[in-house]
């Protein structure tokens, strides 16, 4: 280790252990990040699709998916650009729900998350299965803002968040890998913030 | 993509050549950075600091410098006031320091030569379209390009004696005393000034900036595939 001379550094995150290696707290702030303009979506036209390597292709609506059993994450979230959010909260369905009906098949390993915009971004399906992922329209008991994906986005917390797709649209099961908006473009595949796998290689 | 953007190379020690003033809160360093990737226009690098109890901490910062500035990296900081890096590299950093850096970093908005040029920039969002405009006079001069540069008052204008014609200023807060445009946000007649018939619109500031400037280019005919933003200031400090 080579310090850097006459830095202290703020150190904020709770106590040690809490934050992944290389993040820092943002406190009470939320960066907006998004690569494209914010979109504005109706939730009378807005669908949740679970298609690709499932028993059952199927598309629920805003009130539909608003009949499934309610389901909550509380805890930390952390951007890969060094920002994690510690003790928020977000409200919505389970990942798990959506799947039960559509009952993958056999050979379905990877998903694609994909946004309204066309962003896209890939996930072993075991990172969204077991309770580890969420499509959530109220963070900290209001309705999600538009720039964080409101109204419907997906969260996988475990995982760096631009793998959390804002304005989800469809999730697609695969029986392989296929990389994502920024997955192409040097990101890593999977991005566990514990194992600091910000970049391909990492 | 043509080619797939340089990945970021290991963390390394880059020595800084100097610290250069833009403005009040912005600065320039100039990192000769061992074994350097060459960078596209657009890319940004990671600094970390790193405290004698082992504590670190980590910002990215986009590179102003063009590709074809051999061996080295010009990162421009703009000072944060609640900030943990930016306040150490624009004020505490000297010539002849190390700083850990890893880069280049970041494969979308990226300039490969795509003409004509149109970019859009806010306060120290200018950076990165720097190094476009930058790398563009000295690698694809045939390339039309336009700046449209939204800063708050004179004073706040940064890299000044290398904008020309195919800059325009815009004051949002208080004009130089000959300008015959008001003060004020930029307008849809501003872009309107500024836009072609085709190309990419490369867009960097504050989120509410590339928001607005990004529904304008939209209005003006730019379709959401030829608009890329990079949101600036947000991502901490």
């Amino acid at each position: 280790m080579r310090a850097s001379r006459g830095f202290t550094g703020r150190r904020r995150g709770g106590e040690p252990g809490r934050l992944p290696p290389g993040q820092y707290d943002v406190g009470s702030g939320w960066p907006v990040l998004t690569a494209e303009l914010t979109p504005r979506l109706d939730l009378d036209s807005w669908s949740i699709t679970v298609n690709g390597r499932v028993e059952k292709p199927m598309t629920w609506t805003w009130k539909e998916v608003q009949q499934l059993a309610p389901d909550r994450f509380s805890g930390d979230i952390h951007c890969v650009t060094t920002w994690s959010k510690l003790d928020t909260s977000f409200a919505g369905i389970s990942v798990d729900t959506l799947l039960a009906e559509a009952r993958p098949t056999p050979e379905a390993t990877f998903a694609v998350a994909t946004s309204s915009t066309g962003y896209t971004t890939n996930l072993p399906l075991a990172d969204i299965t077991g309770g580890k992922a969420w499509i959530v329209w109220e963070h900290e008991g209001r309705p999600l803002p538009v720039e964080h994906g409101g109204p419907v986005r997906m969260i996988v917390p475990h995982l760096y968040f631009w793998k959390s797709a804002k304005w989800i649209e469809t999730i697609t099961l695969l029986d392989h890998d296929e990389p994502g908006f920024w997955e192409v473009r040097g990101y890593h595949d999977r991005g566990d913030p514990w194992r600091e796998q910000r970049y391909q290689g990492d | 993509m043509t080619e797939p953007a340089p990945t970021p190379g290991p963390w390394t020690f880059a020595t800084v050549e100097s610290v250069r003033p833009e403005n009040a809160h912005v600065a320039t360093l100039r990192l000769r950075v061992p074994d350097r990737r060459a960078h596209l226009p657009g890319q940004h690098y990671i600094v970390r600091l790193t405290a004698e109890d082992g504590y670190s901490a980590s910002r990215s910062y986009s590179v102003a410098s063009p590709p074809e500035d051999a061996g080295v990296v010009e990162l421009t900081v703009d000072r944060l006031p609640a900030g943990e890096v930016s306040p150490y590299l624009t004020e505490d950093v000297v010539a002849g320091d190390e700083v850990e850096v890893r880069g280049p970093v970041g494969g979308y908005f990226v300039w490969r030569g795509e003409s004509p040029l149109l970019l859009v920039a806010g306060g120290s969002g200018v950076a990165p379209v720097m190094a476009m405009l930058r790398s563009r006079r000295l690698s694809h001069p045939d390339v039309p390009v336009r700046l449209l540069f939204s800063v708050r008052a004179p004073e706040e204008l940064i890299f000044a004696t290398e904008l020309g014609p195919e800059t325009t200023v815009v004051y949002t807060r208080r004009t130089p005393p000959a300008a015959t445009r008001p003060a004020g946000r930029i307008t849809a007649d501003d872009v309107a000034a500024v836009a072609f018939d085709d190309g990419p619109a490369y867009v960097c500031g504050s989120t509410g900036f590339v928001e607005a400037a990004a529904t304008l280019l939209a209005q003006q005919g730019y379709d959401r595939s030829r608009i890329k933003l990079e949101r600036y200031g947000s991502s901490g400090s």
